[in-house]
């Protein structure tokens, strides 16, 4: 792209084949990536709803079911899994590092202690 | 060049949001932020995790929660994810009406799921849940009402792009825009997931 272009002037024309073959591709995936979410969810409502599962797997369950939709919405949804995202990737990871600490200690800090 | 006011049309490039520098600053901004944003609702649900068995006698997530309500909730968020996914992939395709319209049905989910929040958080109150009346009662409206806060802001900030932007066409300078906006409403949904997880789930179940 030109770097002195105009960036208000109206961007006109058709995608190039390739990218229209990159598009149509990006659909199917997307589609059935809502799909598994729409699936895990209901999944992960039902082992809640039944009385049939015991809690005891229902719990670990639902939260293996939360880690895999998460990564199916970042990676697909917003595209993490595309070259030239490793500081988006170091980024998301790092913050979820971080948040899994702040959970596991704030957990134990206020909660377990004054039980 | 001053004086020339017609505006030469551009070619679409394959990648409309990150063909600018200014574009791929914002792309790549706009996940630091989200990298923060992780820590913030990392403390918000470590404190609902640590706090929630604290009822002071007042009411408990086992009588309040109506799974079937938030399960609906979820669906919307879920598809409401979807639409943005195809307003990006029609402003790849340069359909601009394409983009319009799907972001505007994403609005449209987002209002809907704010509707339910506040009408949930209404019979909360009304069950004798007030802000104060517990230590789970203040962790759980100070978790879900961010969440809530940022959905009434990624609905305003996708209404504005779409009334500022409702003639121009698609162009270099806002399709990092909508780009990024699609970014942040994703970021809600993830967060959503996992508050419907923790919070409702373990809340009936735990």
């Amino acid at each position: 792209m030109d770097p002195h272009a105009d960036p208000s002037a109206p961007l006109q024309g058709e995608p190039s084949n390739q990218t229209k073959r990159k598009l149509k591709r990006e659909m199917r995936t997307q589609l059935v990536s809502f799909v598994l979410m729409i699936f895990i969810t209901s999944m992960a409502f039902f082992s809640i709803a039944s009385d049939v599962i015991p809690n005891g797997f229902a719990i670990p369950f639902i939260l293996i079911l939360a880690g895999l939709q998460v990564v199916l919405q970042l990676y697909f949804f917003m595209h993490m899994n595309e070259k030239g995202t490793g500081w988006v990737n170091a980024m998301i990871w790092s913050g979820l590092f971080v948040a899994a600490l702040t959970v596991a200690s704030l957990m134990l800090l206020i909660g377990v202690v004054k039980y | 060049m001053a004086d020339n006011h017609t505006i030469e049309p551009q070619v679409l490039p394959p990648n409309p949001e990150k063909a600018t520098l200014e574009g791929r600053n914002k792309y790549l901004g706009f996940w630091f932020f989200l990298g923060g944003e992780t820590v913030l609702f990392g403390s918000l649900f470590g404190t609902y995790l640590g706090l929630r068995g604290g009822t002071a006698d007042g009411p408990g997530p086992s009588d309040l929660f109506h799974v079937d309500l938030v399960f609906i909730m979820t669906m919307l968020l879920l598809t409401s994810s979807l639409t943005s996914v195809f307003a990006i992939i029609n402003m790849k395709r340069g359909n601009y009406k394409g983009l319009l319209l799907w972001m505007t049905a994403t609005v449209v989910l987002g209002l809907a799921f704010l509707g339910f929040e506040i009408y949930e958080f209404y019979e909360y109150n009304h069950q004798g849940l007030g802000f104060g009346v517990s230590a789970f009662a203040s962790a759980f409206y100070t978790l879900v009402g961010t969440h809530g806060a940022h959905v009434t802001f990624g609905v305003s900030w996708i209404t504005v792009l779409l009334i500022r932007y409702r003639k121009s066409g698609l162009t270099l300078t806002n399709a990092p825009k909508f780009y990024t906006a699609v970014l942040y409403w994703h970021f809600i949904d993830v967060v959503w997931v996992f508050i419907f997880t923790v919070v409702y789930l373990l809340g009936i179940g735990g």
